[in-house]
């Protein structure tokens, strides 16, 4: 009888998976935006107050660990005495929500764009690519202010103007990668098994090209979740009663000297979250390149 | 070289196009009329109205609107702001200085800080040095210019008075204007005070727009340094007997910059962004607060006017530097 001997060989996808949770950094990441994620998702539950409920008696109430706070008021009161805590909480449905919704949307029409331009390479890519060019040559908060300021300010203008820009980045991710896969083995094979292009491309290009366009998407969402906050801050984007981040850094403005909480805490809640989207991405990418680990 | 540069200025004319075609659908976004919005509460009679859309050129059809901008913005005319009541471009130009100096400064900055920091992080790799740079770089990436400027605000000179508020001038009197640029004209008049003074207001606007620049070139720096470091030429060079600093000064530095350059341009783009916010919260009188006065005045000519300029200057800043980096690194001639 011969010993036998067994090799546990893991996928490479699942190492990866295994060096990301062990690592202590990232994991702390992924719950910081978990916890703001729910926050958001759950804002109207979790809030203590109205967030436009005002009241001027409270009007700058200091934080509950400064004289003067109080508990049912922990992070004190703004200019108009209504609850920065409850106001953070359903910022963060704006600024994570804009964030998760541009990334989503354009990481789908990139992708799709990028497939199709990267697989026909004749005219389609042609156009498509110097369209591309063009809008990455404009420099992205002066295209962002400038449509914002013909559209006006809101919700939706913010969420097309964001769109329009960021739709560029997965689109060259995923036209690069489609250039590169199609000249596989198993693109030619499932072309001589007679497979139609659309089917090659969502069955056998769209699997392999999949992981680089999320890792991008994530990195992308830290930086739309800037320009948010950027175009509210200066008061083109969501209009009051929405609340978000940036608008509450904006209302801060003008108590500086009295109510510094007010402009810091928002603008530390986005530090916050923008730094542990980085972090995590940075994780993620150095979990699951294999050519770190040989 | 010529040639390579004569290529370049050709590869410009379409891209410039486009650009110009791009700010142009961006106006024709506007809801509703944009006479009407403009006018607002002022009662203006039907004539002045007309007058008006045809000032603007908006009584013509698409097409043609599209190449009278064209042409009128090739000629540097990009109509009457009508808040001001002068050509947009004059306006413009009124406030170009103080953009200019605040850009110049800030660019000055982010290069010494970013570059060195960087090649040290880089030389230094894993080291407490390095962890530092690196960790301070991700924080200055992440976090919103708008914030910082109000932190530094806060600070120094809400807290600490060692800084102006806001403003570009404490002075009623400035000094006699050659350049524009505050800086350099108080040296040339012989004004020390008027110096000090003016490097007080700029300090922190400059600071603002620098840091996030800085984060990013240090980045930049730090990864081709380390690339640069496992080179064979620098292991040649340390086996000829050559010093580590001479290594580093001659083989290192020079060949670790061409990227940073690249994204040194890049980055002034961000630059020009940051500059509408930094002047806004700064009460900096210039081209980035007066657009945001003009987007909230709906001042529609002025808007478009500095949206076109802007994303030139970044066109051309671009391709400025894709002829430096080829001019840093002849392997790149392509």
């Amino acid at each position: 009888m011969s010993a036998s001997l067994t090799i546990h060989e893991a996928s490479p996808s699942a190492l990866g998976l295994r060096r990301f949770i062990t690592d202590r950094t990232s994991l702390g990441c992924v719950a910081i935006v978990l916890v703001a994620g729910l926050a958001a998702l759950f804002a109207s539950a979790i809030a203590p107050h109205d967030p436009a409920d005002a009241d001027l008696m409270r009007r700058l109430q200091p934080p509950v660990w400064q004289a003067g706070g109080d508990w049912s008021y922990p992070l004190g009161c703004d200019g108009l005495g209504r609850d920065m805590l409850s106001r953070l909480v359903f910022g963060a449905r704006v600024s994570l929500g804009v964030g998760f919704g541009v990334v989503l949307v354009s990481s789908v029409i990139g992708t799709l764009l990028g497939m199709l331009a990267g697989f026909a390479r004749s005219a389609i890519n042609a156009v498509l690519s110097r369209v591309a060019d063009v809008l990455l040559g404009f420099p992205y908060l002066v295209f962002a202010i400038g449509l914002m300021g013909m559209m006006g300010p809101g919700l939706g203008n913010i969420v097309i103007t964001l769109v329009l820009k960021e739709w560029v980045v997965a689109f060259r991710v995923a036209r690069g990668e489609t250039l590169g896969a199609r000249e596989q083995d198993y693109v030619e094979a499932a072309r001589a098994l007679g497979c139609p292009s659309w089917r090659i491309m969502c069955g056998e290009i769209l699997p392999n090209i999949l992981s680089p366009v999320l890792v991008v998407a994530t990195i992308r969402m830290a930086h739309v979740i800037i320009m948010e906050s950027s175009l509210s801050f200066l008061g083109l984007g969501v209009q009051p009663p929405s609340v978000s981040w940036g608008g509450m850094v904006a209302d801060g403005r003008e108590f500086l000297a009295e109510g510094w909480w007010v402009a810091t805490l928002p603008g530390l809640a986005i530090l916050v979250v923008v730094l542990a989207i980085n972090l995590a991405s940075q994780g993620a990418r150095e979990a699951f390149d294999p050519r770190l680990h040989r | 070289m010529t040639i390579r540069v004569l290529q370049r200025v050709l590869q410009l004319i379409p891209v410039l196009l486009a650009t110009i075609m791009i700010v142009f659908a961006m106006t024709t976004a506007t809801p509703g009329d944009p006479i009407q919005i403009m006018l607002g509460d002022q009662r203006a009679t039907p004539e002045q109205v007309a007058a008006l859309r045809h000032d603007m050129g908006l009584d013509l059809p698409l097409a043609e609107r599209f190449v009278s901008f064209v042409w009128r913005a090739l000629h540097g005319d990009f109509g009457r702001s009508f808040f001001h009541r002068r050509p947009v471009l004059d306006v413009i130009a009124d406030r170009l200085p103080a953009t200019i100096e605040l850009a110049l400064a800030a660019t000055v900055l982010a290069l010494g800080i970013g570059i060195p920091l960087g090649l040290l992080a880089g030389v230094r790799r894993g080291r407490p040095t390095d962890r530092a740079a690196s960790i301070s770089a991700l924080v200055g990436v992440s976090m919103p210019g708008f914030w910082l400027g109000l932190l530094l605000m806060l600070l120094f000179s809400v807290m600490l008075h060692w800084f102006p508020v806001s403003g570009r001038t404490g002075y009623g009197d400035e000094p006699a204007a050659v350049t524009h640029l505050l800086l350099i004209d108080s040296v040339l008049s012989g004004r020390p005070a008027a110096f000090a003074d003016a490097l007080r207001h700029l300090a922190l606007p400059a600071i603002t727009l620098a840091l996030p620049m800085a984060a990013v070139l240090m980045r930049v720096t730090r990864a081709s340094v380390i690339d640069v470091l496992r080179a064979d030429y620098v292991l040649f060079a340390r086996a000829k007997g050559l010093s580590r600093r001479r290594v580093l000064l001659l083989h290192v530095l020079k060949n670790a910059l061409a990227p940073a350059v690249s994204v040194a341009a890049l980055e002034i783009g961000a630059l020009l962004g940051g500059n509408m916010i930094v002047e806004t919260i700064f009460a900096w009188p210039g081209v980035g607060r007066l657009v945001v006065e003009a987007i909230f005045a709906r001042n529609y000519p002025l808007v478009q006017a500095v949206v076109l300029l802007y994303a030139v200057v970044f066109v051309l800043l671009n391709s400025l530097a894709d002829l430096l980096y080829g001019v840093l690194n002849p392997r790149i001639t392509a």
